[in-house]
């Protein structure tokens, strides 16, 4: 699996798909488009801002809300490499590690980075290291079903496995 | 084990599951909303040519209904062509809020599992049914395949017991359990309501239960079915069903209570769902638009008691009401009924049945700087508009109040019953 590094962006408690891609954007079907428009409900610099792997850093509930897979779509298009968090809503867990979205759940993360500190993650241990602190902690780790989905690089190629052999 | 589980080990055709099971389950209803063209891309990406069962697979338009834009237009052509090619149920603009127009017509009944690219999928617990939203991946591989992967939800009771007090109704209990439980208390998991205050109410009263579970977290929802089920799917549903029954030595992951005999009305300050306060302790600001309507507080009940309050008064001449019948089924009964008259009467603006500017869409969308007052069921930042307007959520019969008097408003001493006693 490819590794993840970038730097933090830190956002708060329950950042709903409605902050992650506003709804009137739900209409737009070209992924690009999408993701101009990432983050936009809370923080309406982060597309323009945000660099190819960066990691998004973020409290509980994160990814509330509407089932709507443009969410991840918007994030996996932008760019980040990852979102860590305290933990998150089902729906939008699903629909990112679908789409190869990697997922990290570290309790009390926020408090163990800055925004702008580099981070790197070792998905396969659950590890998150603050290479700009020295520190490193432990996150929980994935499912062998959820690492097996993010190492095909998400569901669809699995799928098209599985379909292959019906 | 629980009912929840049995219906999963039924559908992945096992003996037993238990909460963390990955199981295949057969999926009796495959839903799309009109929001998602992405679901035809999915399809194509993952080497869909036809879907497996065309009968269990449904398409709904309630959203962009009818169209606000040319790209959504454009989506909802894509989209009816690919249901009629496929043979597909398809729910134009004219019929309602996504899972309100499938319960009606018949699609939903107990022991069944459905997915949706809807979240609000949790209100068929209201019939014993398993209802979970999904993304377009997820939705586009059960249309090629009949199933999908699940995770088996461990499972939370949240037990309800009392009498409301009138002018109190099924949304002020949902958002006290908001208040008291928070917004990530039931992630992963599945809620089942019990109590008495649950088996007295209606079964439209128990769908607001049942479809905010999403807003605790939950996967999906579920009220052991009665005769009030059995009634309501009547002569919709005509095929045989069994009702699933939880086991006596069933154990819960986690069990609250709440008595409601002296709960008050509540409301969801901005811009959290489980930001609740009582009704009364909440700052009175000027309201600029109310909304009755959606898949939360837009059933017949919901227009009865707006229009009880309503008839014969006027809106407040700075405030806007918006009223959205949550189907046409209920629109119709509405109108014969004379609610819709004593609604426009009063100053409503009544548009077609759908999910209206709940999502932020289109038909009424809030300006930076204006508070609504809602019946519907998220209040996140720029959920119905602008991210500088607030939203308040309150029950169907606190928005009618507030229409009146322009501030947020206690709906007791606007109920005919409470004037005569």
């Amino acid at each position: 699996m490819r590794k993840i590094k970038g730097n933090a962006f830190i956002f708060g408690h329950n950042i709903d798909t409605d902050q992650i891609i506003p709804g009137r954007y739900l209409e737009l079907v070209n992924p690009k488009e999408i993701a101009a428009h990432c983050m936009e409900g809370a923080d309406p610099t982060f597309a323009d801002r945000v660099n190819a792997g960066d990691i998004i850093v973020a409290g509980k509930n994160f990814g509330c809300g509407s089932s709507r897979e443009h969410a991840p779509i918007a994030l996996v298009n932008v760019g980040v490499g990852a979102v860590i968090a305290d933990s998150f809503a089902r729906i939008f867990y699903r629909n990112a590690v679908n789409l190869g979205l990697p997922l990290l759940i570290c309790k009390g993360i926020m408090e163990k980075v800055n925004e702008g500190d580099v981070l790197e993650i070792n998905l396969k241990e659950g590890k998150v290291s603050n290479i700009s602190t020295g520190k490193s902690f432990n996150g929980e780790q994935l499912s062998d079903y959820a690492l097996e989905i993010l190492s095909s690089g998400g569901i669809k190629p699995l799928f098209k496995k599985i379909t292959a052999e019906m | 084990m629980h009912a929840i589980e049995k219906i999963f080990a039924q559908k992945a055709n096992v003996e037993r599951v238990k909460a963390g099971d990955r199981v295949w389950a057969d999926v009796d209803l495959t839903v799309n909303v009109d929001l998602y063209r992405t679901v035809l891309a999915e399809f194509e990406n993952l080497g869909g040519t036809k879907i497996k069962y065309p009968e269990r697979v449904a398409f709904t338009f309630s959203i962009n209904a009818p169209a606000p834009t040319i790209q959504s237009a454009s989506n909802e052509k894509d989209m009816r062509e690919f249901a009629y090619k496929h043979g597909i149920h398809l729910f134009d603009i004219n019929t309602g809020v996504v899972q309100q127009v499938l319960m009606e017509a018949g699609l939903v009944w107990p022991g069944t599992i459905s997915i949706a690219t809807d979240s609000h999928a949790t209100i068929l617990g209201a019939l014993g049914a398993v209802g979970m939203g999904v993304g377009a991946v997820d939705l586009a591989a059960s249309m090629i395949k009949g199933n999908i992967w699940f995770r088996v939800p461990e499972i939370i009771k949240i037990n309800i017991d009392g009498e409301l007090q009138p002018g109190v109704m099924a949304k002020d209990v949902i958002l006290k359990v908001l208040g008291e439980l928070k917004q990530d208390v039931a992630i992963y998991k599945a809620i089942e309501y019990t109590g008495s205050a649950v088996r007295n109410m209606s079964l439209s009263s128990r769908m607001v239960l049942c479809n905010m579970a999403v807003e605790l977290g939950a996967k999906t929802s579920y009220i052991q079915p009665d005769e009030k089920v059995i009634d309501f799917l009547g002569s919709r549903v005509t095929r045989t069903y069994e009702i699933p029954t939880t086991d006596p030595d069933f154990k819960y992951a986690e069990e609250y209570s709440l008595d409601v005999n002296q709960l008050v009305p509540q409301v969801a300050c901005p811009h959290n769902v489980d930001n609740v306060c009582d009704l009364d302790d909440v700052p009175k600001k000027p309201v600029n638009q109310c909304l009755i309507g959606t898949c939360t507080g837009g059933r017949l009940e919901d227009l009865a008691i707006a229009a009880e309050i309503l008839k014969g008064r006027k809106i407040n001449a700075k405030t806007r009401l918006i009223v959205i019948p949550a189907s046409k089924e209920i629109y119709l009964k509405a109108m014969e009924l004379g609610y819709l008259r004593d609604l426009i009467e009063a100053g409503a603006t009544v548009t077609n049945p759908g999910c209206g500017p709940c999502l932020g869409a289109h038909m009424g969308v809030l300006a930076p700087g204006e508070v609504c007052v809602t019946a519907s069921n998220r209040n996140f930042s720029g959920r119905m508009g602008s991210p500088q307007a607030e939203l308040y959520l309150a029950s169907p019969a606190t928005v009618a109040a507030t229409a009146i008097e322009g501030i947020l408003t206690n709906p007791r001493g606007y109920l005919k019953s409470q004037q005569r006693s």
